[in-house]
């Protein structure tokens, strides 16, 4: 039957049209952009092994070594340890150590009369990489340190170690191994230690054994970002009694600048100041008749912050955190005012920090005028007294940590720089490990949401962005490897650049709810009339074909 | 002890030395209260920073801040921005009622700025720029975009120092859509030294403010000279807040009104940081119309809006204002009324036409002068889907044509970018002079309509600007003593004073569809196409075979008895 046979050729060309353009050409048209990512990669980075390599030099010097311990020069030797942090980060820690002799000018350096001018000219000889320690072994007898000093931490990547009696029958194994311990003791105060980095990975990793007091202390600290803003307010909430002058301009130039200077590798800085009139605390002082004066409990402080916050402002002009320092000289009758701690005592420098937020200085005024005085006073603050309050407030903030070196240790005072470049190393340490462990967990949840959301449409921007944050971040990984400290932090910053900037990207938003079942809602329409036609003749052609191939099954038997 | 005394005087000689000579910033306050004709009060408070600085050095970050508020500061040199003027208005100035305010502002929100010539890309400046401004206003400021922002060419010139004329560097924007309410007014008083702690600015109380028939708060800032010969330059930030209360119908029909009754607040003291505190009563119409107390015998003058005005001055800086009881309260009594004011200029508009398709925008000022002519300035900003017909712009006056003789147009493009039409027309002696043309409604897409598209859509204000010629001698001569509301625009010849006069806004409706035409649109199709396709199909897969017709009903009802019957059956 010809006729019937062009019925079911045309039920067949139609449906496979319909296979062949239709469905792919809906598929086509309705689906969502999604840019390539490097998924691999990405999953790669979700279980971290960082390394980090410390290269140390212990140089001897003239009077610590026999002739023939010290033929064997130079040597070198390594030193790894490995900690699990848990099932998907790991640390590697590599000590690099060279031991040499000292040079000819170097043995001049050391000859200098003080261990403060020995360091600043050991200095001038040669500048030492960022991350690296060098310890200079001097002899037991030397005069440069004080009789019961035994190892003096000088402001740059420098220390001087008195060498610990030698017997002359020793070999020079026996002697390194025997000085293995202080070195490490003097490694372990100038470079980093492993509750920092352990408290650095703390976005990673939950918090399990790690110490109340750096746990503290990265919780003080505030969290790694590209930039921050120092404001500095002076809280004048009496300005009809006092007519208060700060120079500020001065102040932060002297005092703040340098510190902000040594910091540049860490972040950008900028600095502002402004001067707030009738604001006030957000607490009534109580007054105290045993010391006529109002005082401040250390359990009513939580309530300051607050009241004074909505005046504060936040910065128009950029979107980085904001450490503010506020200092507030009280108003002519609650003075004088004292914050009292725990224990009832005064605090000494009158100022108080919140973790993240900034510090508060309360400045007294009264004793600077009689009762009989013209109002408002012209009063002139000390910023050098104020400065020096903020500034040690601002090196928590910056999370540069307390170091409690071991017996016998004398650390020198860092100077006007506010910080020693081991110090600045400890913090790169931390920073860097830090801004690796953010930006990979940043990247992995992104990862890990385009891949749950398949409605979420990927522009290419967003790939580009996250691809340059998986280079940046394994070039940084890399880096750490490699020892080069600076070059990883520089990579690390711009590996949490780039996540961020993919993860909060406003394109993403789009389209993200879009539910299936309203799509077929509007579906139905057009797929069910089109499709119940083409399905069942499809069966009945197939039926068909069955019940033809049975007949022929028949007749041939 | 006497030894001490004088130690602790000759200390205080000392700092008052080493404390800088001059104070580099200067805050002003002052408040004018001037009876309206109608019944009506009218309060101007105006607040003034002055800053010995320069936001625009290069190398220099200006990063110290005193006075002058930083987030305003920060914004300024971020930006480079070099004239910055943004005023927010609930309501609508009624100039023939009420006269010519001191500082003029259209309905909703207003935002034109003047960026610094450096400036490469302008527009993005101007997009941040909005963006962290509605942050600090807590208004919609965001909403600004290239679709309502132009760039006048010659009716917006910079009010502060410099004569910079190329107004690539200028923006403009309205939203006259923009509720104005107390979010607004807190990060505004934010912004006083003061705060509303002390001062003037404890008067603003918000539930007082803004129960009123008019409530405009503005913030201009732009670079001034220090002195006559401009040896230095500062940078002068005005706070301003306008406030009409209407007290006839607040008041019982009683007509008399104190601070107390206004902002139910009175003062007791001037801000300590403010070099001049000063409160102002119009007295000009005094002694026919109102009685004052207390009375003072300071009296000034002050040449404001062509006008000479009189003034009772309150200087709040002594102790001697505030009396006995230690503060400072108003009162008036009203005693008679008076005609209606004329303004010599005075614009309307409004939007004529029936249907949904076309339309007519008319835009009618009036010169109220008797026997002088004078040029304005009208400068339209249409939103592009009004879609202006610009051969059918006629300019009538005495019901003769009167031709503009300057013409700027830019047209619309649509989504992108706004009309804009600024005429220098020439007005007649005491004449009416009426400006048409005609445009039509353009189809939106389903996704640019407002949440409530049956409400309709705003047109901003038309801006008329005027030198008005003056019936007094205006002092062009620069001195430090005036009056604050009288020394805003400054004037450049004694003849005449710059007006700036807003039309009300327009509300226009668009053809508004069904909003569930999409799903509506998508189920009729499918259906079509359904219906459609099923014949098709059918016309195709079907196959057609010749059919015995079978017998009628009668003929098989016949057969059914004929077989019973066994008669032969019929064929």
């Amino acid at each position: 039957m010809p006729e019937k046979q062009r019925g079911r050729y045309a039920a067949l060309a139609i449906a496979a049209v319909v296979i062949v353009v239709g469905i792919p050409l809906w598929w086509k048209t309705t689906e969502t952009y999604r840019a390539w990512l490097p998924f691999s990669e990405i999953s790669e980075l979700d279980s971290l092994q960082l390394q980090l390599s410390v290269d140390i030099e212990v140089v001897f010097s003239r009077g610590t070594l026999t002739p023939e311990q010290q033929k064997k020069f130079p040597l070198s030797h390594v030193n790894e340890k490995e900690h699990q942090v848990d099932a998907k980060t790991g640390l590697r820690y590599k000590y690099e150590t060279r031991y040499r002799t000292a040079t000819i000018m170097e043995e001049d350096a050391l000859n200098q009369p003080t261990a403060a001018e020995a360091d600043l000219s050991l200095h001038m000889l040669s500048e030492s990489s960022c991350g690296s320690v060098v310890v200079y072994v001097i002899p037991e007898s030397s005069t440069l340190l004080p009789e019961d000093v035994k190892v003096y931490v000088g402001q740059r990547r420098t220390a001087l170690l008195r060498s610990p009696p030698f017997k002359t029958s020793w070999n020079l194994k026996e002697v390194l191994s025997n000085l293995d311990v202080e070195v490490e003791q003097v490694v372990s105060t100038m470079s980093f230690g492993h509750q920092d980095i352990v408290a650095a990975l703390s976005n990673r990793v939950r918090m399990t054994k790690v110490t109340k007091e750096s746990m503290a202390d990265s919780m003080r600290a505030i969290k790694s970002s590209p930039g921050y803003e120092i404001t500095f307010s002076l809280l004048n909430p009496d300005p009809k009694s006092h007519s208060l002058h700060w120079d500020i301009e001065g102040a932060v130039q002297s005092y703040i600048q340098p510190l902000l200077n040594k910091l540049a590798p860490i972040a950008n800085f900028s600095v502002d100041s402004q001067i707030l009139y009738y604001a006030v605390l957000g607490v009534n002082p109580r007054f105290d008749n045993s010391v006529s004066a109002y005082t401040l409990s250390a359990d009513s402080l939580s309530h300051v912050i607050n009241p004074v916050e909505a005046r504060l402002g936040s910065n128009a002009a950029s979107s980085n955190p904001v450490l503010n320092f506020l200092l507030y000289v009280p108003d002519a009758h609650h003075s004088p005012l004292f914050i009292r701690d725990h224990s009832k005592r005064k605090v000494p420098s009158n100022a108080f920090h919140s973790p993240r937020w900034g510090g508060i200085m309360v400045y007294n005024v009264n004793e600077m005028y009689g009762p009989e005085a013209e109002r408002p006073v012209d009063i002139n603050i000390n910023m050098a007294k104020v400065m020096g309050v903020f500034l040690a407030q601002l090196r928590l903030m910056l999370g540069v940590q307390h170091t409690h070196p071991p017996t016998g240790f004398v650390l020198q005072s860092p100077g006007s720089a506010g910080l020693a470049d081991w110090e600045l190393d400890r913090l790169l340490w931390s920073r860097s490990v830090e801004n690796i462990a953010t930006a990979s967990t940043t990247i992995t949840s992104l990862a890990q949401l385009l891949d749950q959301i398949g409605n979420i449409v990927i522009n290419d921007n967003i790939a580009q962005q996250v691809s340059s944050a998986v280079t940046s971040l394994q070039s940084a990984v890399a880096e750490l490897e490699a020892g080069n400290l600076a070059f990883a932090l520089q990579y690390s910053r711009e590996a949490i650049l780039a996540s961020e900037r993919a993860f909060f990207d406003p394109s993403l938003l789009h389209l993200l709810y879009f539910p299936d079942d309203q799509k077929f809602a509007i579906y139905i329409p057009l797929f069910l009339p089109m499709c119940v036609p083409i399905v069942l003749s499809l069966l009945k052609i197939v039926s068909e074909a069955k019940k033809r191939r049975a007949d022929k099954q028949a007749k041939s038997d | 002890c006497w030894g001490k005394q004088n130690l602790k005087s000759l200390l205080k000689l000392i700092v008052i030395a080493l404390t800088p000579a001059a104070a580099r910033d200067e805050f002003q306050e002052e408040l004018v209260i001037r009876p309206l004709h109608s019944g009506d009060i009218y309060a101007s408070f105006q607040f003034r920073t002055l800053w010995d600085t320069d936001f625009l050095q290069e190398g220099q970050k200006v990063s110290h801040y005193r006075l002058f508020p930083k987030s305003l500061g920060q914004v300024l040199s971020k930006f480079s921005v070099r004239e910055l003027h943004i005023s927010f208005t609930q309501g609508f100035w009624r100039t023939m009622q009420w006269g010519q305010p001191f500082i003029p502002s259209p309905p909703g929100a207003e935002l034109w700025v003047w960026f610094h010539d450096t400036v490469s890309d302008v527009d993005g400046n101007w997009k941040e720029l909005t963006n962290v401004l509605s942050g600090i206003f807590c208004a919609s400021l965001n909403f600004i975009d290239l679709t309502n922002t132009v760039q006048p060419s010659a009716s917006f010139k910079p009010l502060g120092l410099g004569n910079a004329t190329d107004h690539r560097f200028l923006r403009y924007a309205t939203l006259p859509r923009e509720i104005v309410c107390t979010e607004n007014l807190t990060p505004w008083k934010k912004l006083l030294p003061c705060g509303s702690k002390a001062g003037l600015a404890v008067l603003m109380k918000s539930e007082k403010l803004f129960h009123s028939s008019f409530h405009s708060q503005a913030v201009h800032i732009r670079p001034i000279c220090q002195d006559e010969q401009c040896s230095s330059k500062a940078w002068e930030l005005r706070q301003t807040l306008n406030v009409v209360f209407d007290l006839h119908t607040s008041g019982q029909g009683k007509k008399e009104w104190s601070l107390f009754k206004m902002f139910s607040r009175t003062l007791t003291e001037a801000c300590p940081l403010a070099s001049s505190s000063k409160v102002y009563v119009d007295i000009t119409d005094n002694p026919e119309l109102f009685e004052l107390s207390p009375a003072t015998p300071l009296l000034g003058q002050a040449v404001v809006l062509g006008d000479r005005r009189t003034y009772s001055v309150y200087d709040l800086s002594r102790a001697e204002t505030f009396g006995q009881l230690r503060s400072f309260n108003l009162l008036l009594r009203w005693k008679g009324d008076s005609d209606m004011l004329r303004p010599l200029l005075h614009a309307e508009r409004y939007v004529a036409g029936f249907g949904l398709q076309t339309g007519e925008i008319h835009t009618v000022i009036y010169n109220n002068h008797p026997y002088r002519a004078f040029p304005v300035l009208l400068m339209d900003s249409v939103p592009w889907y009004l879609q202006l017909y610009i051969h059918t712009l006629t300019v009538t006056s005495k019901s003769r044509d009167n031709k503009p003789s300057y013409i700027h147009y830019q047209p619309a493009k649509d989504r992108h970018r706004p009309h804009l039409l600024e005429m220098l027309i020439q007005l007649p002696p005491h004449s009416m002079t009426e400006v048409t043309v005609q445009f039509e409604r353009a189809l939106l897409k389903w996704t640019e309509y407002t949440p409530d598209p049956n409400h309709g859509f705003y047109v901003g204000s038309s801006v008329v600007s005027a030198l008005v010629p003056s019936m007094v001698a205006m002092r062009t001569n620069f001195t430090q003593d005036q009056p604050l509301f009288s020394s805003f625009v400054p004037v450049k010849e004694e003849s005449s004073y710059f007006v700036r006069v807003y039309t009300e806004p327009l509300l226009v409706n668009l053809p508004t569809p069904d909003f569930s035409m999409p799903y509506n649109v998508i189920c009729l199709t499918c259906t079509v196409v359904a219906v459609g396709y099923g014949s098709f199909y059918n016309l195709l897969t079907r196959t057609f075979q010749v059919d015995e017709p079978s017998p009628p009903l009668s003929k098989r009802l016949a057969n059914l008895i004929r077989r019973m019957r066994g008669v032969p059956l019929l064929t």
